[in-house]
């Protein structure tokens, strides 16, 4: 990753026209005010990021722009006029759309009936679908801003990345002059990102205003013009992009300075094999083969990252090793000893720790109370419970000890689980999982949806357990995360390893190539 | 005027939230009962009577509620675990059969041993029935709701067949009256099940066995490995799998437990106080429906099941005693569903709280 791209933006004139500006903008929820006093505005032509970590108020703030939520004060004032949406219906006739982050799409629909889906002018009035008319329309704008799709196809057929096409495709022709991208990388490799980057660029040259929210700082770098950063539901400033360093905005966003970067040489070397896997193939969760003849090992005191675009296996590579799906073929190897395979139960006695992607609902049970969920994989057997009965004093206190040495911020053990903050919540996963002294721990995507400083505490107990002789499995999407940890470097597409580098000498380009389906040496 | 969800629930509104309802339903009750002039006032006090205070209401009372509390701990059993067992009603057929054919064959048998295996039987009963949609549900993941609930209609046609279609060992055929009025064979006097009378109040052993289930069940779910698993299974299936619990047979035992629970209370139906079994009354009664209802009452709290169980009892027997040519039948009717609606409804306070505010566009300039 570049760092600092110099690509040449525009500096915003006084001549520019303001297209939206948010003024004093306060929104409160019980307990918490998502949006307090912000001001935000972006002209005509112009991509303006939205910058800021999870809870900053980023979608508090969209949701009011596109009607969403009404703000309890402030005023949306819209090409110079103070506008008040009753509904999200009132935003898009005033051309404000919003391309979000779990896509809105009907998959069994073809790409042409979702995009005039809900669309209440002229002809998505009829009664009758003229799909001519709108197919003609969809490859038009297609072709214009350098979205490929076919309007015939069905959503269901298509990529994610083709899918974010329709989502944007659908904003353009409603006519919108204002697109909000809820974090639109998310889904993409780093190609069909550059590719996304180049739309937006085609829009904003169009004279339209592209609101980009983020919270990653290479992609605010590149694409947009100017950068608001929102913290803690305040708006703390907005800065030209190509004035700003990464290093300038993080600090920003986060309110102190953080490291970056690649992970440094400490000196640790892997030690014996801890995870074998041999021809392991699997299939998904409807029934197609997720899995196919993947074949690795990974050692003690070793971090190995599994890069690949969402969807090409790696959760069920991850719940496969962690015996929570059968694989229908190859062997597993744990400290030596052969995994029965879909049995959860053999891969916990087996010292596998398995920190999953979907931590509310997997990781833990939401309803229940932090104590419960600390001694989820413990409760069978002393000090957590005697024969048939549970020890609950000794629960309690097994989880007050845990919470302190572990920091997990709450009143008390009893709180439910679901009222955790994400950081919290994957505190409590963490000390659960590395309480049972584990020998081998499979992290899907742990820092997914946390803030930069959750972040850190998550990176830094991956790096204390490889530093103490555990293997670690790492599974995310995130390259820079992949760097910051990783010593070798896997990459999975479509449920075969199709490429392996050593950590210090990869590039994003050649990994974001395998993650993309390209020949290895291509 | 907005609703919004509480963030946490205190204690006492659990408390305080239905005693309102109760006099929201009470006023409301006044209303309708000036409008069909009847004095308000005295009819409140006739319903009270009715229930609680008069000569030998308590223990009538108590006969209503004992298989409410069954029925009611049946289903706050199988919810607590997300697992909708709505075949209380068949289930509770089912013990009653099992129960009443034990009782007729032990005959000569003495009393104590008699009523445990009339009890182990309808336990059996109601769980072998409750072992259909729980294995269907385990292994096939079949919707249990709609297969217990079925299972209802095909044993309350089962009960009827017994008695009224079929010369079976459970029918009376015997006696003058036997072929023009089909009953059910009269149990021996040793299937009749104890009860106790403290100050006048009758304390049949099956209200006293239901309060024995409902602490055991509180041990179970809040003090042991099993249940624990129930509650993590309940909360979160996959949460379940990933802690590596056996969720299957987590679902059928939780299944059978509730289907043993309200077979219990048929049996309970035949020993305590029907004597015979009773296809009008028991259809009729509609206890495993009415169960679910106080199941959700008392939040699947077993020791509130009971409680419930109880209040809800006395407003049955009330509804009896009150009806007559002066106070008509579906008068008692809305009275009763007056109550349990405004208490049902009241839910929504505990879980959601109303807010009152000005409207922000009459509140900014103020503000400024």
């Amino acid at each position: 990753m570049g760092g600092e791209v110099g690509e040449a933006s525009p500096p915003i004139t006084p001549a520019m026209h303001s297209a939206v500006a948010l003024r004093g903008i306060t929104k409160r929820f019980p307990g918490v005010v998502a949006n307090d006093h912000v001001d935000f505005e972006a002209a005509e032509g112009e991509v303006h990021a939205l910058l800021g970590e999870n809870g900053a108020g980023k979608t508090t703030l969209s949701n009011i722009l596109t009607g969403l939520y009404r703000a309890d004060e402030g005023e949306v004032v819209l090409f110079g006029e103070p506008r008040e949406f009753h509904s999200p219906r009132d935003a898009l006739d005033a051309g404000i759309a919003m391309v979000h982050q779990h896509f809105r799409l009907v998959s069994p629909f073809t790409v042409a009936e979702n995009i005039v889906l809900g669309d209440h002018r002229d002809v998505g009035r009829s009664f009758l679908l003229h799909q001519r008319t709108i197919e003609r329309r969809v490859a038009e704008l297609s072709k214009r801003f350098g979205l490929a799709l076919d309007p015939r196809a069905r959503i269901w057929q298509l990529s994610l990345g083709e899918q974010q096409r329709v989502e944007i495709v659908k904003a353009l022709y409603r006519d919108a002059r204002i697109l909000i991208l809820d974090e639109p990388t998310a889904v993409l490799t780093p190609q069909e990102a550059d590719a996304l980057f180049e739309t937006i660029r085609a829009m904003a040259d169009d004279g339209r205003t592209v609101i980009f929210i983020s919270h990653k700082l290479h992609e605010v770098k590149a694409v947009a013009d100017r950068v608001t950063v929102l913290r803690r539901g305040r708006s703390v400033a907005t800065v030209h992009a190509a004035e700003a360093t990464r290093r300038s905005l993080a600090a920003m966003m986060v309110g102190r300075e953080i490291e970056l970067g690649r992970r440094e040489d400490d000196g640790r070397r892997a030690g014996d094999p801890v995870l074998v896997l041999e021809h392991v193939s699997g299939d998904g969760d409807r029934g197609r083969a997720a899995l196919a003849d993947v074949s690795f090992a990974l050692c003690a005191g070793e971090i190995v990252a599994i890069a690949g675009v969402a969807g090409n296996g790696q959760r069920e590579l991850a719940e496969t090793v962690a015996g929570m799906r059968r694989a229908t073929s190859g062997s597993i190897r744990a400290n030596g000893r052969l995994l029965q395979s879909g049995d959860p139960r053999h891969a916990i006695a087996t010292r596998i720790a398995y920190v999953p992607e979907d931590r509310l609902g997997t990781g833990v049970a939401p309803g229940l109370s932090i104590a419960s969920n600390l001694v989820l994989k413990s409760y069978r057997s002393p000090p957590a419970s005697r024969g048939p009965l549970l020890l609950l004093g000794r629960i309690r206190e097994l989880a007050q000890r845990l919470m302190h040495n572990h920091d997990v911020r709450a009143t008390s053990p009893d709180v439910p689980a679901r009222q955790l903050s994400g950081g919290n919540l994957q505190k409590v996963v963490l000390a659960r999982e590395f309480s049972g002294e584990p020998s081998v721990v499979v992290a899907a995507s742990p820092t997914r949806g946390l803030d930069v400083a959750a972040i850190e505490t998550v990176h830094t107990y991956l790096r204390d357990a490889a530093a103490q002789g555990v293997g670690v499995l790492l599974i995310s999407e995130d390259l820079d995360e992949i760097f910051a940890l990783a010593d070798r470097i896997l990459v999975m597409y479509e449920g075969a390893i199709v490429g392996e580098r050593d950590a210090a000498t990869a590039t994003a380009e050649e990994l974001g190539l395998l993650m993309a389906g390209g020949e290895e040496h291509g | 005027m907005r609703i919004e969800r509480r963030l946490a629930q205190p204690r006492w509104l659990m408390l305080v939230v239905p005693l309102l309802s109760l006099v929201v339903a009470f006023v409301v009750a006044t209303v309708i009962l000036l409008a069909t002039h009847h004095p308000p006032l005295h009819s409140f006090r006739r319903l009270f009577d009715a229930a609680f205070l008069a000569n030998g209401a308590l223990t009538e009372t108590v006969v209503s509620a004992t298989p409410l509390a069954f029925t009611g701990l049946a289903a706050a059993v199988a919810f607590r675990m997300n697992l909708f067992n709505i075949g209380a009603e068949g289930q509770l057929y089912a013990g009653a059969i099992t129960g009443a054919t034990m009782g007729l064959l032990l005959g000569g048998a003495p009393s104590p041993v008699t009523i445990a295996v009339m009890i182990l039987a309808g336990s059996a009963g109601g769980a072998l029935l409750a072992a259909i949609p729980g294995v269907l549900r385990a292994f096939f993941s079949t919707n249990e709701i709609i297969t217990s609930l079925m299972l209802n209609y095909v044993m309350a046609l089962v009960i009827d067949y017994l008695i009224f279609d079929s010369h079976s060992y459970l029918r009376e055929t015997k006696g003058f009256n036997a072929s023009v009025f089909p009953q059910g064979k009269q149990l021996p006097d040793a299937a009749t099940w104890s009860s106790w009378t403290i100050h006048g109040l009758v304390l049949p052993l099956g209200f006293l066995v239901a309060i024995g289930v409902a602490v055991g069940l509180w041990f179970l779910y809040s003090r042991t490995r099993f249940g624990f698993e129930v509650q993590v299974i309940g909360d979160s299936a996959r949460a379940g799998r990933y802690a590596g619990m056996r969720t299957r047979r987590k679902i059928l035992a939780v299944m059978l437990l509730s289907g043993a629970v309200a077979g219990l209370g048929g049996a309970s139906q035949d020993g305590d106080f029907r004597h015979q079994l009773d296809p009008r009354g028991l259809t009729q009664a509609n206890y495993g429906y009415t169960g679910i209802v106080v199941a959700a009452l008392a939040r699947y709290n077993p020791f509130a099941v009971v409680v419930v169980a109880f209040l809800l009892g006395g407003l049955q027997n009330a509804g009896y005693t009150l009806q007559g040519a002066d106070f008509p039948n579906g008068l008692v009717g809305v009275l009763q569903g007056l109550i349990l609606f405004c208490v049902l409804g009241g839910e929504l306070f505990v879980r959601y709280r109303i807010r009152f505010e000005r409207r922000p566009s009459t509140a900014a300039p103020a503000t400024q």
